[in-house]
């Protein structure tokens, strides 16, 4: 990205839905995909008379994420109203968290390009979710429908500091909130049943040739709701801004901020709204609640149930296993159960690179064909050691192994039981001369061949070789005798 | 049988002399008879409230344990919500609106075995100081029926003083029990802040509201309030504090008693009958063995101010919620192509402005646009924000009152009942009737009114008592030390 003529300055507002089993403020369901308006209650409705009532368990899912997010906890937060007009919105005011949220000045850190980034955190606060409205697609201008099941669902809302300056980073940014959320249990982050949401603010500053610093203005791009359109989006809305910044010179006025739709359909973004007129939501503190304080006892023990996060999982796993990079990301990815199972055949078997390699490789791949969760997976860590265990002290070669492997899956065996379901047997260096040396001489045509110079027919006195031992002889003892018997002749 | 207190109608009903439904009988009766002049009701539940007095009779005939107001019929003021029941809160906007749950003093007063036996006038959305501004009906004061009850719970001070009921109970964001209980000649406490659970309780303005009860003794609304007060999970704000057997302690004087008498209660515009009556109802418990003595409450003067922003602040985000598309009044978009377009949604613009519009009545419009404008940026620190400072002082001067007196006395109201109609348009005349009661609730603290005697037109006058956060059990003693030795509470009005 050095060569662009311009920076990007990108600064991301992520709403998450808590995983808890009741709203924020009333004893409805949070449950996904009920018929329409059954998870409802007086409060949820805003029918008159009805109060809230703060759910201790979103409050504390919240500390967590906060803590993880290495903010700082507030000792004292409150709730405000924040006031406007909208369907979805039956009190036609969001409960939500104005000047004193209960966490702030945070930071989390990414991989980029370049190395780690830390991208600051401003806040998160908690706030209600509105509900769903279902308009009308027809265009036979029928009335449009409201959902309120998920009126009152908990929102954590995090907002960065404008530091992620890629659109990679973007992604980045948001991917690595999704681990931390999901490892700490705090949200299931699915950005397809909207439990994760982004709208992103993102300019440009160009730097003119009289030295100065052209700033686009900032467009805010809303209805994020995949990894790779967030991407996209800012990909688009880069060049977007870069090409009317050519045409127009528009620089950002004070204030100034307009609001753009994404199209993921058509990979474009839609300007909604202009010079938006500054909203007034016209907050105060919600009467209805008590202010929440958290003292030092409460937050320490959010951190103990918190756990070991990402960040801190990476730096162990390159200390206590040496694992490279690349495997240290794909395992953090899976998460902490992914991690732990690595762990334990690790440690079994004597071999983290090998248990590293079979984790990352096979085991994930039969986790996405099967569907599977790794505390499903029917192939326990124990045994995989045991597998890479024989494979060490065998010389069972890579395809056998996966035999062994998927019939250990299949059947639930042992690897000692499944080698010897495949009739595979261990062979020792004489038989395997003789083995090498019967193979050559029953192929005077190859033979003839190699001779000529076709090097490439020792190949096939590799494969005959393999079939003979079932697989359990190492490839590269078995070139080396092939080569060696090769130059007696 | 009407115009007997609710403790002497308990003692029948428990003797076996009179049966629950035979009495609930005869005030339905009575409001039969007295309501085209009073006017106290919005919904008589006739059907429902004997069936109810039925099933306390049959409890009590089997022997099984039963409530505390066992029998005894309850006027609710229209502001708290029955299952079922047309709740209205005095607007055109929840004209047809029945609640799908019960508030939760409903549910004690069930609990209670208390016959709820109809749902009373007043104010609009509990704004305003005289129950005219009901979008359905002017009660009358029973003691002379070309004046107001006072507001905003009109008609349960009303329904107590007319005998049509002999309990009620009212809500007070910023005297509207206290206020009414004095013109109407009734006793009307407002809890501490947080001591009756507002559940089920429409919201006016969330931090000054509390639901209390109407009686015509202290001891009958000590009943109530006990019947009523406790913790609800429901409500944040209701406090976890045990609640004292008031009905019990009733009884018991306060001595040695300290009263203070705020100097500021005394000033311009306070009627010279009224100042006469409270004066010697001072007297009165100075020959209990009382001390009374002057004391300042120095930042009386911005009350009413101060209660008109945060109140109305508060009351524009609560009442945003009545906007015709979940519930409530629906006046339907115009069609035409002015209204807008895109999704209909110039037509749902249209359509909320015209329900907001034509289901609110002139007051309420009033407030809503009062604290709008209060905290819109730009205004908001100036106005609301410096409201919150200057109730934060009001609430210091009760605690630095409270330091050294019991209790703090003065009139409930500057002057007798008005004529209807005498204040309808002038708004500002009408907040200042409550000019004595307001800041009662902008620090949280109890507060009962008790008739202290009449003016010489025959119009009932209050004494307002206050005392300290949840003292409600102090309030109730000292209040029935003052009953005990006079017999204001044991005249009632002439009707029909
Ligand atoms: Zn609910």
């Amino acid at each position: 990205m050095a060569d662009l003529p311009y920076r990007i300055v990108i600064g991301l507002e992520v709403h998450v839905q808590l995983l808890t089993k009741t709203k924020l403020f009333c004893g409805c369901a949070t449950q996904f995909g009920l018929p329409p308006n059954t998870a409802t209650c007086p409060v949820c409705i805003g029918l008159p008379g009805a109060l809230p009532v703060m759910n201790r368990r979103a409050f504390e899912l919240a500390l967590r994420a906060a803590q993880a997010l290495n903010c700082h906890l507030a000792d004292f937060t409150k709730w405000d109203r924040k006031n406007y007009y909208y369907p979805d919105l039956p009190k036609n005011y969001q409960i939500s968290q104005y000047d004193l949220p209960f966490s702030r000045n945070g930071w989390l850190e990414i991989e980029t390009a370049d190395g780690a980034k830390r991208v600051r955190i401003i806040r998160a606060h908690l706030e209600e979710d509105a509900g769903k409205m279902l308009h009308d697609e027809t265009g036979a201008g029928r009335d449009s429908l409201v959902d309120l099941n998920r009126a009152g669902t908990p929102l954590l809302e995090i907002v960065s500091e404008p530091d992620l300056s890629t659109p990679e980073e973007a992604k980045a940014y948001l991917e690595e909130i999704r681990l931390l959320l999901r490892e700490t249990g705090v949200s299931d982050c699915e950005m397809q049943e909207g439990s994760l949401r982004c709208d992103a603010n993102i300019n440009l500053h160009i730097p003119q040739p009289d030295g100065t610093v052209a700033a686009t203005p900032i467009v805010e791009v809303k209805n994020l709701n995949s990894f790779r359109g967030v991407e996209r989006s800012m990909k688009y809305e880069a060049d977007r801004q870069y090409e009317a910044f050519q045409r127009d010179g528009r620089r950002l006025a004070p204030g100034e901020k307009e609001t753009a739709g994404w199209d993921e359909a058509r990979g474009v973004t839609v300007v909604q709204r202009r010079k938006e007129e500054a909203a007034d939501y016209r907050y105060f503190p919600e009467p209805d609640l008590v202010p929440v304080v958290v003292d030092a006892a409460w937050r320490e023990r959010v951190r103990a149930e918190t756990g070991e996060l990402p960040a801190a999982q990476r730096v162990r796993l390159a200390r206590d296993y040496g694992l490279s990079d690349y495997d240290i990301g794909v395992l953090t990815q899976q998460g902490r159960a992914t991690v732990a199972y690595f762990e334990d055949a690790a440690k079994r078997c004597g071999d983290a690179k090998a248990a590293s390699n079979w984790v990352t490789n096979r085991v994930l791949a039969s986790l996405k064909e099967h569907k599977q969760e790794i505390g499903d997976f029917p192939l326990t860590a124990d045994r995989l050691a045991g597998l890479i265990a024989e494979q060490k002290a065998s010389g069972l070669n890579k395809q056998a192994a996966e035999a062994v492997y998927n019939r250990m899956l299949e059947t639930g065996e042992t690897a000692k039981m499944a080698i010897a379901h495949l009739g595979i047997k261990a062979v020792d260096a004489g038989a395997l001369e003789e083995i090498v040396r019967r193979v050559i001489a029953a192929n005077p045509k190859a033979v003839a061949e190699y001779k000529k110079g076709k090097t490439a027919a020792a190949q096939s006195f590799m494969g005959a070789v393999m079939r003979e031992t079932k697989g359990a002889a190492k490839a590269d003892v078995v070139q080396k005798l092939i080569a060696e018997e090769l130059q007696k002749l | 049988m009407i115009e007997r207190s609710a403790s002497d109608l308990l003692a029948s009903l428990s003797k076996g002399d009179i049966s629950a439904e035979a009495l609930t009988g005869q005030f339905l009766q009575a409001i039969k008879q007295r309501e085209p002049d009073v006017r106290a009701f919005l919904h008589i539940n006739e059907a429902g409230a004997l069936q109810q007095a039925r099933a306390v009779d049959a409890k009590r005939k089997r022997g099984e344990p039963i409530g505390l107001l066992a029998g005894l019929p309850v006027a609710i003021k229209d502001v708290l919500c029955i299952k079922g029941q047309p709740t209205t809160c005095g607007s055109k906007m929840l004209q047809n609106y029945r609640p799908p749950y019960d508030a939760h003093v409903i549910e004690r007063l069930r609990g209670a075995d208390a016959v709820l036996i109809g749902k009373t006038n007043m104010d609009e959305f509990a704004m305003g100081s005289s129950t005219e501004n009901s979008a359905f009906q002017v009660t009358a004061n029973p003691w002379e029926l070309t004046r107001i009850p006072g507001g905003s719970s009109g008609g349960s001070a009303a329904a107590v003083a007319a005998c049509e009921a002999p309990l009620s109970l009212g809500s007070d964001t910023g005297g509207s029990i206290r206020q009414p209980a004095a013109l109407c000649g009734v006793v009307g406490l407002k809890p501490s802040y947080g001591r009756v659970s507002r559940y089920g309780l429409i919201a006016y303005a969330s931090s000054l509201d509390q639901i209390g009860p109407f009686a015509h003794t202290v001891a009958d609304a000590a009943l109530l309030l006990e019947a009523i007060a406790g913790h609800d999970r429901r409500d944040s704000t209701s406090v976890d504090k045990s609640t004292p057997p008031y009905s019990k302690n009733v009884e018991e004087p306060v001595k040695p008693l300290v009263i203070g008498v705020a100097r500021e209660y005394f000033l311009e515009g306070l009627d010279a009958e009224v100042e006469k009556a409270v004066r010697a109802a001072l007297k009165v418990y100075e020959g209990l063995g009382a001390k009374v003595q002057e004391i300042s409450l120095p930042h009386t003067p911005y009350a009413v101010a101060t209660y008109y922003l945060v109140a109305t602040a508060e009351a524009s985000s609560n009442l945003a919620r009545y906007d015709g598309v979940h519930y409530g009044h629906r006046t339907p978009s115009q069609p035409s192509p002015a209204a807008g377009g895109g999704q209909g949604g110039g037509r749902l613009i249209d359509m909320v402005k015209r329900s907001r519009g034509e289901g609110f009545g002139a007051e309420v419009k009033r407030r809503i646009m009062l604290g709008t404008y209060a905290l819109s940026s730009g205004y908001k620190d100036a106005l609301y924000v410096r409201a919150l400072k200057v109730r934060r002082l009001i609430r210091e001067d009760f605690d630095k009152a409270f330091g050294g007196c019991d209790v703090v006395m003065g009139p409930t109201t500057p002057t007798a009942a008005f004529k209807a109609g005498e204040k309808a348009n002038d708004p500002l005349a009408m907040y200042l009737s409550d000019v004595y009661t307001i800041s009662g609730n902008l620090a949280g603290i109890p507060g009962v009114s008790v008739p202290c005697g009449f003016t010489a037109s025959g119009l009932p006058i209050g004494l307002q008592i206050q005392a300290a956060p949840f003292e409600e059990e102090k309030l109730l003693r000292v209040a029935r030390m003052y009953e005990r030795a006079t017999d204001w509470h044991m005249r009632r009005p002439k009707l029909a």
